[in-house]
């Protein structure tokens, strides 16, 4: 259904298994050619996931012309070949080979916790053993709880190395491995040390491919059997991770990967895995809508929250009103939070949280391409054969992109990392170049020239898809690499080396995040990998690209729907009266063509009394935002403030009204993920209380106004209006993604969705290429901001934390915020690692544990914003960047005090 | 430097060190001569020679076989013969120096033989001694003859030639001749050399790597070290030679972390070679290119195994993986990889040196060339020997071998170590080759050949392989994991006399099992060793099992020692030796063994005087002796 990335097909062959003729593409195995055909070949240590492994031995065949008893996982088809998969003498051997595994293994099925689940009991049904005949050859082990989520039974292991081998060869964690040899050996860390301390990242991969009970998920044992299961989006990060969650008496009881489809084809992080269901179940959410009352906050009926939360709104349509939709929230009630904003209230101001992490890039990458978003697909950059990860940690805010990145390893690509810090792919990586935070413009830029004066550039691509290269190129004369090198800390030999190793190594894909957009140069950032991608002719093609890496679960989908000044869906311009025309018809009313307020510029206007009333859906300014703290003020000065949100936050706790919404488990609706896909989301359980979805809310209050255009019923019905008026999303509907998601643009009923932009033109037309000045970030250390702070994310929680500090596992494996600091100035400033102490910046300080270490640069301290309590946001500088008004939350000034 | 320069120069230094008029002193200085004491009576000859203010040469060399008579040290007086001199120890090393160079007596009592045109009076011609009349020393041609850390002596004695033979020839030319030679696979094997080449160098690819399989693990077995640590280069030689006919660029010497010398031979020899433009950039002035990388091994045997060697050379745990793909297409790092043995990279270099068709001119029909093996065991010379193929086993046990130690009988030969078998002494003329060998029920194998005497029980015997197999095995696929434990389970059951009837049946079926279900050749020869002795020697395994008797008298726990109370003396040696105290009794009073405190040591069997013969081993025979000691009868 969508087009594929390799453009040649392997031959097809016909083989035959146990007399039936099969055609099968010539790169198969044996045992392909048999699930094919039918034939049922019983299996212990294969995996779709991994190398074939032929440990198991239950898989073997007899093959024509082939001596012995090969394994079918491993052994590739050959034209005409013919095969046996279960004459008398392969029966019996397997028979045999099968009572060897069972007599290592104990026989107490009935009380096992993987009864009825269990592969192995498939595979004695198959092969009819009544009885073993060999001694008990176990291991009396005791069961391994060090995991905050599942159990190591080892005794139950039957070394198939479905857990080693996927942690090795697809997660590239190589926390576990096998321990000694022979019959002694076992599964196990190195020298038996924790899982944490073997640095597992807890994906709970290992858990999903084990065949026995020998791992287990804890939340999974005491469940013998579930009433449903539901295949649904994952509301963490961009990825977009497909996942199958199991509920029981209305409850979400286990979470797993589902199998085989894009983009994580059955892979997930810990959050997507473990950070599901004590989330959505947890006591904290908000059930009942609340009232502030003498300035409390006091639970109320919906009827009375409505009737209130219209009867102010109504008091302030126009611009004294802004709207903050959610990038968590789905593109159904981004679509009517921003049509209420405008159709119901008459004005453009309405924003999400994309203002905070990729506003650089929509506004960049619509200048170069025209179009903002990834311009290639996930599963693709395991093909190139350059990855560069710019301003990304990968990772761990990504986690299953970064499996991409390691596959591109594993098949011999080249790597670059460009971070100041190091990351952890700094690892696999050819080059690392450390640069000076805030420094990418002139290093990116260094490199076009170092790529154009070697003669790497593409200039046929450059020629006939691209323009305005003659300007670009002059303004290159400022980036000479002595320069460059002066002011990105990296020599110019490595610069030179990235350069050749980028333009030489087609397909070349590059990602990037935070580190590129966050920055009062965000934009310009972009623009310069813009021009190195297009320079090399690394745009339109597969494995190619400049990727950004979106954060939120949907913040693709919130930008998409227009929930952003400037436009509506589908990026159409409020300012074209054209297009304010067409939505006038379909909307019915008048509206304005002046373009609204940015969210960081909201939090000005709200300040300064020019914003009066303010609706945020589902999300946390107050420890999300630069400067935190200056945010919060200004919330307080709000004459009327509704928050609409599933827990109470450190910002709905600020509001007059705070709704009680449903969570992703209790909603239909669509996700779009980084690389355009656009997803369902599917209710698995009823919100708890009172709680309801977004969008009907939002319908709620419209019609309590007198709107009309908001008497949907279901989330399908938005949707079909999106699809209306999108041209992006015009072939898109739930019908169509039922069987997995749609990249966009998809404008057709017909069309299969777009994996790669630009293929034959720019959505522009031509690529266009931008001359660069470098600017240093806005805040210098000094002598008494010493040094410099960046943030970033964790891989055990998620942004604000109101999720995933829910998850009791998840605050063991991390409990609370550190600031990374650099040996060298620990030991300047007499701190030792774990000690308490003061961050300071020209905004506020925190208290947080220093963590010594030499990830971080001298000079360079780094923190997560995952933790209220020693929150980053209340230091970073909220400085903005000119075009696209995102913050600097990258580069702030800081010292350290012990405290 | 042209070749035939390099050539000469080292000729040049070969004479003079053959030809000097100062004496020649060789000592055997690899491992097996280290282990006997060869570095004191290095430092005695040197010793004494500095005393007496002789002035000699003398140089350690490598093993020339007869690993029993080591330390070997040879003394050359200039014009003379060389002299093989047997078991020299530091004691006696100053008394032969002094012997043989001052008072100019050859010492016949002490020497091996001569070597060299000149009789020596008294002394056997070495080669023509019947250790070594039956050997033909080609693989082992420099061993013990040259300094192994002298490049010039390589290369006098025709070493490169064959490098520079074959950069003068086309890659198929080559392959050609290794055709011509009838060489195949030393590791045991026995895959056609020229057809493995030829597959890796058809591979399409253009980065491919060579491997030299050093990882030396059978038990017993020591022909691989003695080569890398008596002569290096020619294997070297070899590896270049392949490199060059299947266009790798990079090799790898997977050897033994065990090996020290060998290692430290290698490096040297490795960076003789690049100095002297045999390995690195455009080796000999060709347009080739190639470079070694030695990689030691971590101690796995299953390392050994050609698809795990290459998965720890990558730096992961040794465990090998299904073929196909087959590594000539997909091997180290998923390129085309070719893997030999030491030994066929040496008999390479030699085939190029002297061509394939004087190769074809030694061994048998189908087995052409010869083969090195360690002979151990119980026979009365061990070592280090090179036969040609079609010899007869009993040739190589009775004429090289010297025969069974002790004049005991020969009951059993193992060969191909743990992955081989044990055949008895209806096979002693058959013919020594790969089909012989694998008709018979047994494998060729790298070469460990050992002889067992008539005390070996040859249950214990499979239980000793199957405990070293059991033990060795990675673990990664159920039958050789589960299979050899289980296996082993019911052996050790049976020597210990637990056996049931059934065992052996389960026995036979587990090694079927094994056999046709294992991954890779560790698992599925892993069950030879009880085959075979299933096989040859069955009324064994039935008398432990039905009788609960150890026929060789070998599995303690089937066996008695008693005191026959007609022959005991009362001298009391017994009771005084026996360190558990198990021995109750007097003088002149007739000692009785408390059966349930005994060891089975044999201490008393050892110990009794020889003219009282008192002490008797039994297995599942009763002899009656009295509860409590008596008195001696009278009149003894």
């Amino acid at each position: 259904m969508t087009e594929t990335v390799s453009e040649q097909k392997p031959a097809v062959i016909s083989v035959s298994i146990d007399g039936k003729s099969v055609e099968v593409p010539e790169d198969v195995t044996i045992l392909d050619a048999a699930r094919k055909a039918g034939v049922y070949v019983p299996t212990l240590c294969h995996h779709p996931a991994l190398a074939p492994y032929g440990g198991c031995r239950m898989c073997i065949v007899q093959v024509e012309g082939m001596r012995g008893f090969p394994t079918s996982c491993s052994t590739p088809v050959t034209s005409k070949m013919a095969v046996k998969t279960n004459t008398p003498e392969l029966q019996e051997l397997r028979r045999n080979i099968f009572e060897l595994v069972l007599s290592e293994h104990p026989w107490q099925c009935t009380s096992c916790v993987k009864n009825m689940r269990c592969e192995l009991q498939q595979v004695a049904t198959y092969i009819g053993l009544d009885k073993v005949s060999l001694p008990s050859v176990g291991k009396d082990l005791p069961v391994l709880t060090d995991s905050p989520f599942f159990d190591r039974d080892y005794k139950l292991c039957i070394l198939c190395g479905r857990c080693v081998r996927m942690c090795q060869e697809v997660r590239g964690a190589a926390a576990i491995a096998f321990t000694y040899r022979g019959g002694d050996s076992l599964v196990g860390t190195a020298f038996g040390q924790t899982l944490q301390d073997a640095d597992c990242q807890f994906c709970g991969a290992c858990v999903d491919a084990c065949p026995t009970g020998a791992l287990m998920d804890r939340a999974a044992k005491p469940v013998r059997s579930v009433d449903r299961r539901v295949i649904t989006t994952c509301p963490y990060c961009g990825v977009g991770c497909q996942l199958l969650l199991s509920v029981k008496d209305g409850r979400i009881v286990y979470s797993e990967a589902a199998a085989g489809m894009a983009p994580n084809n059955g892979q997930l992080c810990v959050k997507g895995k473990y950070g599901i269901p004590e989330f959505v179940h947890h006591p904290e959410r908000l059930t009942r809508p609340l009232i502030r009352k003498d300035g409390k906050l006091v639970e109320s009926s919906w009827d009375e929250a409505l009737s209130l939360v219209a009867a102010r709104l109504s008091q302030y349509k126009g611009d004294q009103f802004g709207f903050v939709t959610s990038a968590k929230c789905t593109n159904e009630e981004n679509y009517v939070a921003q049509k209420f904003a405008r159709v119901v209230m008459g004005t453009n101001n309405v924003d999400h949280c994309a203002r905070l992490c990729h506003a650089s890039t929509v506004a960049g990458l619509a200048q170069s391409f025209g179009s903002g978003a990834m311009t290639n697909s996930i599963s693709e950059i395991g093909d190139a054969s350059c990855v560069v990860v710019i301003g990304s940690n990968t990772t761990e805010a990504h986690p299953v992109i970064g499996l991409e990145v390691k596959r591109a390893v594993r098949r011999g690509a080249k790597l670059i990392v460009i971070n100041p810090l190091e990351i952890a792919l700094c690892r696999s990586a050819d080059l690392w170049l450390r640069h000076k935070p805030g420094s990418d413009v002139a290093l990116v830029m260094g490199m076009a020239r170092a790529i154009l004066e070697q003669g790497l550039a593409d200039m046929d691509f450059v020629a006939q898809r691209c323009e305005n290269f003659e300007a670009f190129k002059e303004s290159l004369a400022d980036f000479d690499l002595d320069t460059v090198e002066k002011v990105s800390g990296v020599s110019k030999e490595h610069i030179v080396e990235a350069a050749r190793m980028y333009a030489a190594n087609g397909p070349a894909s590059i990602l990037y995040t935070m580190g590129i957009t966050q920055s009062s140069h965000g934009t310009d950032n972009v623009l310069a990998i813009a021009n190195l991608a297009m320079m090399t002719g690394n745009v339109g093609k597969p494995s190619s690209g400049v990727n950004p890496l979106r954060g939120q679960n949907n913040v693709q989908g919130a930008c998409d729907m227009g929930a952003l000044p400037n436009v509506y869906s589908g990026y159409q311009s409020v300012a074209d009266p054209a297009i304010a025309a067409k939505f006038e018809t379909a909307w019915g009313g008048k509206m304005s063509t002046k373009p609204g307020l940015t969210m960081t510029e909201m939090v000005g206007a709200i300040d300064r009394g020019e914003i009066k009333a303010l609706y945020i859906m589902g999300e946390n300014p107050v420890v999300a935002d630069a400067d935190a703290t200056h945010v919060a003020k200004a919330l307080e000065k709000l004459e009327f403030f509704v928050a609409q949100d599933i827990f109470l936050t450190e910002t709905s706790r600020l509001a007059h009204v705070v709704l009680p919404a449903a969570s992703f488990a209790e909603k239909d609706g669509t996700f779009t993920n980084t690389e355009r896909r656009v997803q369902r989301v599917r209710k698995a359980v009823e919100p708890p209380g009172e709680a309801r979805t977004d969008w009907s809310i939002v319908c709620s209050v419209a019609s309590r106004m007198g709107a009309s255009g908001f008497d949907f019923l279901t989330a399908e019905e938005i949707m079909n209006e999106i699809g209306e008026l999108t041209p992006s999303y015009g072939g898109i509907s739930y019908n169509r993604l039922e069987s997995g998601g749609l990249q966009w643009p998809c404008p057709m009923k017909e069309h299969p969705g777009t994996p790669i932009l630009h293929r034959t033109a720019f959505t522009r037309g031509k690529g266009k290429f931008f001359p660069l000045k470098y600017r240093p970030p806005m805040e210098a250390p000094d002598k008494d901001y010493p040094l410099v702070l960046t943030t970033g994310r964790s891989l055990f929680h998620y942004h604000t934390g109101t999720m995933t500090r829910k998850v009791a596992g998840l605050n063991q494996i991390e409990p609370g915020g550190t600031v990374e600091i650099h040996p060298a100035d620990a030991e300047a400033l007499g701190i030792a690692n774990g000690e308490m102490v003061k961050v300071k910046s020209r905004r506020g300080e925190v208290r947080t544990k220093a963590k010594v270490t030499e990830a971080a640069a001298p000079g360079l301290v780094f923190m997560t914003f995952h933790f209220a309590e020693s929150s980053a946001n209340v230091l970073t500088n909220a400085a903005l960047d000119p075009v696209c008004k995102i913050p600097e939350f990258k580069v702030s000034a800081v010292k350290i005090e012990k405290a | 430097m042209r070749f035939t320069d390099i050539q000469k120069k080292a000729t040049a230094e070969w004479q003079a060190w053959t030809g000097s008029g100062k004496p020649r002193i060789l000592i055997g200085t690899a491992t097996c001569g280290k282990a006997a004491g060869a570095d004191a009576v290095v430092a005695a000859i040197k010793d004494e020679l500095s005393r007496r203010n002789i002035e000699a040469s003398v140089t350690g060399v490598g093993c020339i076989g007869l690993c029993y008579a080591e330390p070997i040290v040879d003394i050359q007086k200039p014009g003379g013969s060389r002299v093989s001199y047997g078991n020299v120890t530091a004691k006696i090393a100053p008394q032969l120096i002094e012997d043989c160079l001052i008072k100019n007596d050859a010492r016949a009592d002490l020497a091996l033989g001569y070597l060299g045109d000149r009789p020596v009076n008294g002394i056997p011609k070495f080669f023509d001694t019947s250790v070594l009349k039956p050997q033909v020393r080609l693989v082992l041609r420099n061993c013990g003859f040259i300094d192994p850390e002298n490049l010039n002596h390589y290369i006098a004695n025709g070493g490169y030639s064959g490098l520079a033979k074959a950069l003068s020839l086309k890659p198929d030319e080559i392959i050609a001749e290794m055709k011509k030679s009838g060489l195949r696979g030393r590791g045991g094997a026995g895959f056609p050399t020229w057809q493995k080449w030829d597959f890796c160098r058809k591979a399409p690819g253009d980065q491919k790597y060579i491997i030299c399989n050093a990882d030396e693990g059978d038990p017993g077995a020591f022909m691989n070290r003695s080569l890398l640590e008596g002569d290096p280069h020619s294997v070297l030689e070899g590896m270049v030679i392949g490199a060059y006919v299947m266009g790798a660029s990079k090799g790898y010497i997977y050897c033994r972390a065990e090996y020290p010398l060998a290692l430290e031979r290698l490096a040297l020899a490795i960076k003789q070679m690049r100095e002297s433009g045999f390995l690195g950039d455009n080796i000999m002035g060709s347009d080739f290119s190639f470079d070694l990388i030695v990689k030691e091994g971590a101690g796995a045997f299953v390392c050994g195994e050609e698809t795990a060697l290459m998965q720890s050379i990558e730096g992961k745990r040794g465990m090998p993986r299904p073929r196909p793909p087959f590594p000539a297409v997909s091997g180290l790092w998923g390129k085309p990889t070719n893997i030999n043995n030491v030994e066929s990279w040496a008999n390479a270099a030699l085939i190029l040196q002297k061509g394939g068709e004087w190769y074809a001119r030694y061994g048998s029909a189908t087995s052409k060339g010869t083969k090195t093996f360690s002979l151990v065991g119980k026979v009365e010379r061990t070592g280090l020997i090179e036969v040609p193929f079609g010899i007869k086993l009993r040739e190589v046990i009775y004429d090289v071998g010297g025969g069974i130690l002790n004049g005991k009988n020969f009951k059993a030969v193992q060969t191909g170590g743990p992955s081989g078998g044990c055949l008895p002494a209806t096979f002693l003329d058959q013919p020594v080759d790969y089909e012989s060998l694998t008709a018979a029920g047994s494998i060729m194998g790298s070469g460990g050949m050992i002889v067992m005497d008539e005390d070996t029980c040859m249950v214990d015997l499979a239980r000793y392989f199957l405990n070293f197999t059991q033990a060795e095995s990675c673990g990664k696929c159920v039958p050789c994991r589960v299979g050899t434990r289980q296996m082993l389970a019911i052996l050790e059951r049976i020597t210990r006399g637990k056996g049931k009837p059934e065992d052996i049946d389960q026995m036979q079926r587990l090694a079927n099992t094994i056999k046709n279900g294992s991954l890779c050749g560790l698992g599925q020869t892993a069950p030879n060793p009880v085959l075979t002795t299933l096989r040859y020697f069955r009324n064994e395994y039935e008398a432990h099992v039905n009788e609960k008797r150890c026929p060789a008298l070998a599995c303690k726990e089937l066996i008695q020692f008693y005191i026959l109370p007609d022959k005991c003396q009362g001298c009391m040696i017994c009771a005084r030796n026996c360190p558990v105290d198990a021995i109750r009794g007097g003088k002149r009073l007739v000692h009785v063994i408390d059966q349930p405190k005994c060891v089975k040591c044999g201490t008393c069997l050892d110990v009794c005087p020889e003219k009282f013969a008192a002490v008797v081993k039994v297995s599942g025979e009763k002899v009656e002796v009295p509860p409590e000691p008596i008195p001696v009868k009278a009149g003894k």
